[in-house]
């Protein structure tokens, strides 16, 4: 029984990937890639690529969200779109 | 401009649906892709390596020179990272310290900064209390990422995990004392120079390896001709070979991993931080 | 039944469009440069995400060889082959034969995932981190520049002089 979970991930993935683009608020961009990351992490554990969740899981979720706060955090949180 | 975004992307995206029903199915066991090259992979990996993980086989192995080049790509973005935001410190700085005593905060030009006194404490101009929980719960756990980040590169043959992984999870055991710390303190441990040493010399281990089976007469990066240095036969030393790669992989991408956060987070000064 | 079957079948690769639309539509559409990023970002997972999906095999498992407990056995036939490979070719080719038919020892290309595409895409994630590093730097050196990470704004400021 794996197409229900796999396709509830997708789900949220797709979701997380549109409300990064679009939040007003670009710490927020930042926390919700890292959970898109996340999810996307979960989505290769479920197929089965275990390295590549691993490397997504500490790569995409861990490092590339603090590198996105830590540039946020030198430049601007404002933005118009 | 977003009219125009929402017409390209309904155009390429209906066009990229109409041609997935040329694709195998999703899972097919007989698509193209898992019937020419893969079987031969799986196949042969004991026998061939003697490593189980199929990934780490291929990775340092089969495809060797694809992994080196994506080393040096990542050490070439540690530098670029490096030649694009760092400044030099210029003489007309100013700092700030705090009384401890009193609390009392003052901002210091040039180099008149008391030196060697107990009383003030050099902090960063967005200064938050030091918070005992977090520095606590953050130098707890520090020692035990490291110690599995060490796991996951040596133990990379027979489970998950390799030099990449690892030397992430090393580099953001660094990037984790960095943050719930501050920046000097991670930067006095781990240097600006350090990463600079390391990440080269990481992909010169890479490098090196393969060289070193050109020298004793065998192709580039065919770790068989290691087999005499090590004292094992040539199955085992292709096991070993790939042992040393990780370790250069892991050293590299940890150093740059590190670098990088470093320049991001202090925008070029390498002197206070997030 | 018959269009159920095609719409589970071929469901993944159009979430896999979507986000990869998404991506796109962040890159031309947005303002922002850290939007722009962060679209470049998704845009790039979804080809990755491609990529390991093609790999997948229903009814396999992780590509990790099961080893332990016949590991001597694997080791026996390690060397065999390794022994074949001083003798003559006939002789190497029966050790094959061998070592292929050994039991426990041989491996169906069936029974584990597709291993290549995951080697690819490995280095491509931790590659992606260390560009979006780049990306990010160029970004601050921007801001520094210009004082903001608006489009129009940077634009407005070029032709101003």
């Amino acid at each position: 029984m794996i197409w229900p979970i796999d396709l509830i991930i997708l789900g949220l993935v797709i979701v997380s990937a549109v409300a990064a683009i679009t939040v007003k608020d670009l710490l927020s961009a930042a926390v919700l890639l890292g959970a898109y990351s996340f999810l996307l992490c979960l989505l290769w554990a479920v197929m089965g690529a275990v390295d590549v969740a691993f490397t997504e899981a500490t790569v995409g979720a861990g490092v590339s969200t603090v590198f996105c706060v830590a540039a946020v955090f030198h430049t601007t949180r404002r933005t118009k779109d | 401009m977003k009219i125009l975004g929402k017409i390209t992307i309904t155009i390429c995206g209906l066009l990229l649906l109409f041609f997935t029903s040329d694709f195998p199915d999703w899972g097919d066991v007989n698509s193209p892709a898992s019937t020419h090259l893969s079987p031969y992979f799986i196949e042969h990996t004991i026998e061939d390596t003697a490593v189980p993980n199929i990934v780490t086989s291929v990775l340092a192995d089969y495809r060797g020179y694809d992994t080196m080049f994506e080393t040096t790509v990542i050490l070439t973005a540690g530098l670029a990272c490096f030649l694009l935001l760092r400044i030099p410190r210029k003489d007309s700085i100013h700092r700030y310290y705090r009384h401890e005593p009193t609390g009392v905060t003052i901002r210091v030009e040039g180099d008149r900064y008391p030196k060697g006194s107990n009383v003030f404490t050099r902090i960063d101009s967005s200064w938050v209390p030091y918070d005992l929980i977090i520095n606590f719960t953050c130098r707890l756990l520090i020692h035990f990422i490291q110690l599995f980040a060490l796991y996951v590169v040596a133990h990379g043959h027979h489970s998950p995990g390799g030099g990449f992984q690892g030397g992430v999870l090393l580099g953001a055991s660094v990037i984790l004392f960095a943050i719930s710390g501050n920046l000097r303190a991670a930067i006095k441990r781990f240097g600006e120079k350090t990463a600079a040493i390391l990440s080269s010399t990481g992909v010169f281990i890479y490098a090196g390896a393969g060289a070193l089976c050109l020298f004793i007469g065998e192709q580039f990066l065919n770790y068989s001709a290691l087999g005499p240095l090590l004292g094992t036969d040539r199955i085992m030393a292709r096991s070993h070979g790939i042992l040393i790669v990780e370790i250069g992989v892991a050293m590299a991408v940890m150093a740059v991993m590190i670098w990088i956060y470093y320049n991001l987070s202090s925008a070029g000064k390498q002197d206070e931080g997030l | 039944m018959e269009l159920f079957s095609f719409i589970v079948a071929k469901a993944d690769y159009w979430a896999y469009v979507i986000l990869m639309m998404v991506g796109l539509y962040a890159l031309i559409a947005k303002n922002n440069l850290v939007k722009k990023i962060v679209g470049m970002t998704i845009f790039q997972t979804a080809i990755i995400l491609f990529y390991v999906s093609i790999g997948y095999k229903k009814g396999a498992t992780i590509p990790i060889l099961h080893h332990g407990s016949d590991h001597g056995g694997e080791a026996l036939a390690a060397h065999g082959a390794h022994a074949a490979a001083h003798g003559t070719q006939e002789v190497a080719e029966q050790a094959a034969h061998a070592v292929a038919h050994a039991g426990e020892a041989a491996v169906k290309a069936m029974d584990y995932i597709n291993p290549l595409p995951h080697v690819l895409m490995l280095t491509a994630i931790v590659v992606g981190v260390a560009t979006l590093g780049v990306a990010l730097a160029l970004a601050m050196k921007v801001y520094k520049e210009y004082g903001t990470l608006e489009e129009d704004e940077i634009n407005q400021q070029l032709r101003n002089g």
